[in-house]
């Protein structure tokens, strides 16, 4: 009995291997991997695009999986590529694209792939701050732009108003910006007058794209490896200076690293803050005041201020693997071309509020009467795009940038607990990051 | 009569030791091997391009600032954890010890944390002593504390050495508890005969039999807090704010994962090994040796 029974299991096994192993040719269809970092309800929506691809056409299959945030998602596909196994497309986030583009052997290059595949694409349908990120300084596209956010100004209109600031007038520079977080804790309108959230990207990286000045020497990185750090510059020290004097004063108040300070603004404890486009959502959802979007300011003493902004997000990465086909690599050309829709663009940034990476997704959108219906949603996008980007404004491309970005931070909470001046704060800063970034040179010279 | 092996064949006890010794090669050899292999290297994420740079990484390592202030900042959490985990577990094995009714089941709830996971363990603790949402949090603000552990660095190395101690102290108590049950009643009676307190029944007989116990727990201590505590950094503060509780092995996790240096990384892991392997050096000669009945 217990033979049979033996029997029985092992030959069920045995039929559940076949199956395994045929499914493919079975299916009938090209099996794709695609590895993201979103986690719901944003990943949600992207596998539904994914599932989409794969009904639309009966040669490949997108089999889209989640794989825990951006980090976690970079090294699970570093360590699948050490093991001869990465997937064919990983969503990587856009300080990992230094990384990647140093990684010469283990990427297919956009451009490389849309040759050989013969498929006409024309990077000039993206709009130039997206298409300049992720690409060589020969205008090359490396990478597939996909989700991309970009640093704007959320303001409280009831706050506003209770302090006798006209609310539909937001600061535009940072001298009225300061004098509006001063009136609001003058009249208390909130608790905390302005905060911002990923203080490095957007009081550094954006912050020197719209003043027209350098974050990095060699364009910020975009033209060589041996870039250094500038953050230490005049202009540099007097943005944290007045950080400094602002929360000594009481009118900004340090939310915490990357998106921590997010929270401030929905609940109304703070009245401006700097965060990502994409904070949006949530506003939305758990704000229950009026509220604004702005472009972020400037100081209107600085020559070219304001330039555009730049991206922030991720975008798709195609990685290579041993006896990886030509047809393999075909499936992803179809499914890039299919997410470059104008409809699939268009859809993406009103579900999720990501920006229209592509100048025919912006105009669908339009047409549609989006920006109408809700105003303020055209913000980020016409803040990118408001003039050409300069070699300081088209992006950064810096070794390791996810741990200068944590120095940067560090520096300033040091600064900003009373434990060293400005100066001190970005030149500590500058000699740290430089040594990350020689490091990274020296690993993939 | 000779004494005789019952098996004379020479292979079984090859055979039968084989799957101890496989686990044991593939599981800690293997990646002990690629530690030190990994560490005489610098290699890009990839893996793709690999120079031999001799003892580089260890250079780097050892004459960067931030990596000696972590290594006091460990050797301060690691004394801090022990002390606290240490006294409070031989107190309460001492009380435990004693006639009482009901002491197995305060000996059963004393052991339940060791059985907590060190994650779910420092988000109890996040509960209690998170600036807003926990209640120990929300009361100390409200009498005028200025409590917040994400911005003060003083703050979060107490609540994480707090927080990993706890952990600590139910694997203390048990060691120190069956100590204390091995020491002959009758030496006890004849010191209480004599007159001695209570106070110096316990420094002069007690103390002295149980510390070999004593020093079995240091080092296991010691070794626990470098090495175990990364749950609970990782899970109550990530080893902020601005590094105040980034220790030894949370900086080979965020230099090797996060920041994806190999090399440096591997040589800090192999540092802490020759640490570890100091450590169990000294319990082996030293100890061993020196403390006696």
């Amino acid at each position: 009995m217990v033979k049979r029974c033996k029997g029985f299991v092992f030959a069920l096994a045995t039929a559940a291997l076949i199956m395994i192993l045929a499914g493919p040719v079975w299916a009938q269809k090209v099996e794709l991997q695609f590895w993201h970092g979103l986690a719901q309800p944003l990943g949600g929506l992207l596998e539904k695009i994914a599932a989409d691809f794969s009904a639309s056409q009966d040669k490949y299959h997108v089999n889209a999986t989640f794989k825990g945030s951006y980090p976690d998602t970079m090294v699970a596909a570093i360590a699948a590529y050490r093991a001869g196994n990465a997937p064919h497309i990983v969503q990587m986030f856009e300080v990992g694209t230094a990384t990647m583009m140093a990684a010469r052997e283990a990427i297919k290059p956009l451009h490389e792939m849309m040759r050989e595949s013969g498929v006409p694409f024309d990077p000039r349908a993206y709009i130039p701050a997206v298409r300049g990120y992720y690409s060589l300084p020969d205008g090359r596209m490396m990478s597939m732009p996909f989700n991309s956010s970009t640093a704007v100004m959320f303001y409280n209109k009831d706050a506003f108003r209770k302090a006798g600031l006209d609310p539909e007038k937001p600061p535009r520079t940072w001298a009225e910006l300061r004098a509006a977080a001063q009136r609001i804790r003058a009249a208390n309108a909130a608790n905390v007058g302005f905060t911002t959230s990923w203080p490095t990207w957007t009081q550094f990286e954006q912050f020197s794209a719209i003043h027209d000045t350098p974050l990095a020497s060699k364009a910020n990185g975009m033209e060589g490896m041996d870039a250094v750090l500038m953050i230490n510059s005049p202009l540099h020290v007097r943005h944290v200076q007045m950080l400094m004097d602002m929360q000594k004063e009481g009118s900004f108040k340090y939310g915490g690293r990357d998106s921590q300070a997010d929270a401030l603004f929905p609940s109304g404890e703070a009245a401006i803050i700097h965060g990502s486009s994409g904070l949006r959502a949530r506003i939305v959802r758990e704000a229950k005041f009026d509220w604004g979007v702005a472009m972020l300011p400037f100081y209107d003493d600085v020559k070219g201020a304001p330039k555009n902004s730049i991206i922030g997000g991720a975008s798709f990465w195609t990685m290579t693997a041993p006896k990886r086909t030509a047809e393999e690599y075909r499936g992803v050309v179809e499914f890039f071309r299919f997410i470059s829709q104008p409809d699939v663009v268009s859809k993406w940034h009103m579900e999720t509020g990501f920006l229209p990476i592509t100048f025919g997704g912006f105009e669908r959108t339009q047409a549609q009467g989006y920006y109408r219906a809700n105003p303020g949603t055209d913000i980020p996008y016409r803040q990118l795009t408001r003039t050409e980007p300069s070699e300081n404004s088209r992006g950064l491309r810096l070794g390791n940038m996810p741990e200068i970005r944590t120095i940067i931070q560090e520096e300033l909470e040091k600064a900003l607990q009373g434990q060293q001046t400005a100066q001190q704060a970005l030149d500590s800063a500058v000699a740290r990051g430089n040594v990350v970034l020689r490091t990274f040179e020296r690993v993939n010279r | 009569m000779k004494r005789r092996v019952i098996f004379n064949n020479k292979l079984l006890p090859y055979l039968l030791l084989a799957p101890q010794l496989a686990i044991t090669l593939v599981f800690f050899f293997w990646p002990a091997f690629q530690a030190i292999y990994q560490s005489v290297l610098m290699q890009d994420p990839f893996g793709l391009r690999s120079q031999f740079v001799w003892f580089d990484n260890f250079t780097v390592a050892l004459s960067n600032p931030l990596y000696l202030e972590s290594v006091k900042r460990t050797f301060l959490f690691a004394f801090s954890v022990t002390a606290i985990a240490m006294t409070s577990a031989l107190l309460l094995a001492f009380l435990a010890d004693k006639q009482i009714r009901g002491a197995g089941v305060y000996k059963v709830l004393l052991i339940w944390p060791y059985a907590v996971a060190p994650a779910v363990a420092a988000v109890l603790w996040l509960f209690i002593f998170h600036p807003s949402i926990g209640f120990l949090g929300r009361f100390l603000r409200e009498i005028g504390v200025l409590w917040d552990y994400k911005l003060n660095g003083g703050q979060a190395m107490l609540l994480v050495i707090l927080a990993s101690s706890w952990k600590q102290v139910s694997y203390n108590f048990l060691f120190f508890l069956a100590a204390l049950q091995s020491i002959p009643k009758s030496v006890l009676e004849a010191a209480s005969i004599d007159g001695a307190s209570s106070r110096r029944r316990f420094w002069t007989i007690v103390f002295p039999l149980i510390s070999p116990t004593s020093f079995f727990l240091l080092v296991v201590n010691m070794v626990y807090s470098f090495f175990d505590t990364f749950g609970v950094i990782h899970a109550l503060t990530g080893g902020g704010p601005a590094k105040a509780t980034e220790t030894l092995i949370y900086k080979v996790y965020s230099d090797g994962v996060l920041h994806l240096d190999l090399g440096g990384s591997s040589a800090q892991s192999v540092i802490l090994m020759i640490i570890v392997i100091g450590l169990t050096a000294i319990q082996f000669r030293f100890i061993e040796r020196k403390v006696h009945y």
